[in-house]
């Protein structure tokens, strides 16, 4: 298991999971997974659909029973206080859950009134969620007139509505433009800021590398690596990665021409990648053996090179 | 009792999102309440009535014109029918379209109290319309007597008998293309067999039985005793109005519990 995992304590952490399993008849969803999330944290899934991060974020959210293992929320037992834990969780699900029928403020006051808060107070915090969310001016347009941006703006405004412990995020920008993404961004950003405690999955690697602290990689139902976006890079990958595109039909010509020119070389079906901490050098080599590649990119090692040094596969389909 | 108070305004807040909704479309609804019952009355229990009552009194019917006869099983039917639609399109809604009961299942509202709130919903949505449903008739002055007022109670009971079960059903489906089959061969057929037009009586004796299993016949015939104030008479004795009442608690409580085990089993799942 990974090292760092013991240096969060278990007694302090808001969420504290050991085993955790869950299953649907045949299917293993999540397989035996261990993992502590610490106050003011940003700890995030990262791995492909599939993976299990969505069956992890229902048991934590106390919505779907664990098969096995154990799991406390916030010190809590979810099967015996599930609704106590959810009166302190903020929730961002993958797929919208707003009332359509309702304008954007309804349904803020709405969703306060189901945490039992009071109707002067649910309306001061809405009024405050809606400037956060920057939806001020759009308060009394009905939901099913907003972009998909706007509404996932909504969505994170009202799972802000009673205050949470914890804030859990699902793919919270999967969808949408990459302006929109940005926006959301910054608001995730900002409470991040203010301390709050965010949980979140993505199969987007820029944006686990922007908004976690530490994150685990999951891959088949199981966690494969766990740290933050920087170690795991130092750790699974090179400083840098050279890409190679060659001209079609090129790159099935290349056995035995590859080898040694980088600390580790993968074929990938469109390009190759050469894993060495200098980039320009691998460049270098390459050109040295007399191949003649039609496109070179030098880049840094993201997250998608250690998902695929772990897995044998890409991120992203 | 700690549990049982929040358990008790869990509900609440479930219906307090459905009266929410229900208030953007208030007066659309409410004069549509008011204009089907008319239009009924009119074109059924005065068009047709007054060719039935040519002859005179009729006893099959019990010696009460037509419209008197008919109106009283008119409000229960619409209470069927409104109670039928409610308990489908909208519970496909909130778990598979717009999601909104994963939405309330996110916070401290348990699955349970979802499908009771709900329920509740119904039930107050069948007062509200079949009040309305009442006023026409005493209006059409096709109330004989004053215990018309409970058959408001009656129709909504009818109405719940039949939307309960059909939720636990609706929480079951993915998409509502089995709907269709639950109007065309379960709504209408009984809107037209269980004794709101005619006697059953006047049925073929085979399939009589078939009507006394399903909860419209006897909300029907309760509303009718109540409306020609025939209740503790040997038209209606007191043994047979409540087991007519025995049956639409039944259907009720059985039709309760079966929503929440499917709503809960449908939001677990996810």
């Amino acid at each position: 298991m990974p090292d760092t995992l013991e240096s969060v304590d278990s007694t302090s952490s808001l969420i504290h999971a050991r085993g955790l399993t869950k299953r649907f008849g045949e299917l293993t969803a999540v397989d035996e997974i261990d993992f502590d999330v610490a106050p003011g944290e940003s700890f995030g899934f990262l791995g492909p659909n599939g993976a299990g991060k969505t069956s992890t974020m229902r048991m934590i959210g106390c919505v779907s029973p664990a098969t096995a293992g154990t799991l406390r929320i916030l010190g809590q037992d979810p099967a015996a206080d599930g609704p106590k834990i959810r009166a302190r969780l903020g929730v961002v699900p993958q797929q919208d859950t707003l009332d359509t029928e309702l304008t954007v403020r309804e349904n803020l006051l709405i969703y306060g009134r189901y945490f039992g808060l009071s109707r002067t107070e649910v309306a001061r915090r809405a009024d405050e969620l809606l400037d956060f969310a920057q939806l001020t001016e759009r308060a009394n347009d009905q939901v099913e007139h907003l972009s998909g941006g706007l509404k996932r703006r909504l969505t994170i405004g009202r799972s802000l509505i009673n205050e949470p412990d914890l804030l859990l995020l699902d793919e919270p920008t999967t969808g949408l433009d990459p302006q929109a993404r940005h926006l959301l961004w910054d608001r995730l950003y900002r409470l991040k800021q203010r301390g709050v405690t965010l949980v979140l999955t993505t199969h987007y690697m820029d944006e686990a590398e922007q908004l976690c602290d530490r994150l685990v990689v999951m891959d088949k139902a199981k966690i494969v690596a766990e740290g933050s976006p920087r170690d795991l890079i130092e750790r699974y990958s090179t400083r840098e990665v050279t890409e190679l595109r060659f001209k079609p039909g090129v790159q099935e010509t290349l056995d035995g021409q590859l080898e040694g020119l980088a600390e580790r070389v993968e074929r990938l079906p469109d390009r190759i990648l050469l894993y060495a901490d200098d980039g320009e050098a691998a460049v270098a080599a390459a050109h040295a053996r007399g191949l003649e590649p039609e496109t070179v990119l030098v880049r840094r090692s993201s997250l998608e090179d250690v998902f695929l040094r772990l897995t044998g596969r890409s991120l992203v389909d | 009792m700690a549990v049982l108070a929040r358990t008790y305004s869990g509900i609440g807040r479930v219906f307090e999102h459905r009266f929410l909704v229900y208030r953007r479309t208030f007066r659309a609804s409410l004069f549509s309440s008011f204009l089907t019952p008319a239009l009924f009355l009119t074109a059924m229990g005065l068009g047709i009535g007054g060719y039935v009552d040519r002859g005179g009194a009729n006893e099959a019917l019990g010696g009460v014109p037509y419209i008197a006869f008919l109106a009283p099983g008119l409000l229960v039917s619409a209470a069927m029918q409104t109670a039928s639609f409610e308990a489908t399109f909208p519970i496909m809604a909130g778990l598979v379209w717009n999601r909104i009961y994963h939405a309330m299942y996110a916070t401290p509202i348990t699955p349970p109290e979802i499908a009771l709130g709900n329920i509740l919903w119904f039930g107050a949505r069948l007062l509200l319309i079949s009040t309305v449903f009442t006023v026409v008739i005493v209006l059409f002055g096709a109330a004989i007597s004053p215990w018309i007022v409970l058959a408001i109670p009656v129709a909504a009971l009818t109405g719940l008998a039949f939307a309960t079960p059909i939720a636990a059903f609706s929480a079951t489906q993915r998409t509502p293309d089995r709907f269709a089959a639950i109007f065309r061969f379960g709504i209408t057929p009984l809107f037209l067999f269980s004794g709101t037009f005619y006697p059953v009586e006047s049925l073929p004796a085979v399939v009589q039985p078939l009507a006394w299993i399903t909860p419209l016949y006897h909300g029907v015939a309760l509303a009718r005793g109540l409306s020609l104030g025939t209740v503790g008479t040997s038209a209606l004795p007191p043994a047979l109005a409540f087991l007519h009442l025995a049956v639409l608690i039944g259907f009720i409580v059985v039709g309760s519990l079966l929503t929440i085990r499917t709503v809960s089993a449908k939001l677990v799942r996810g």
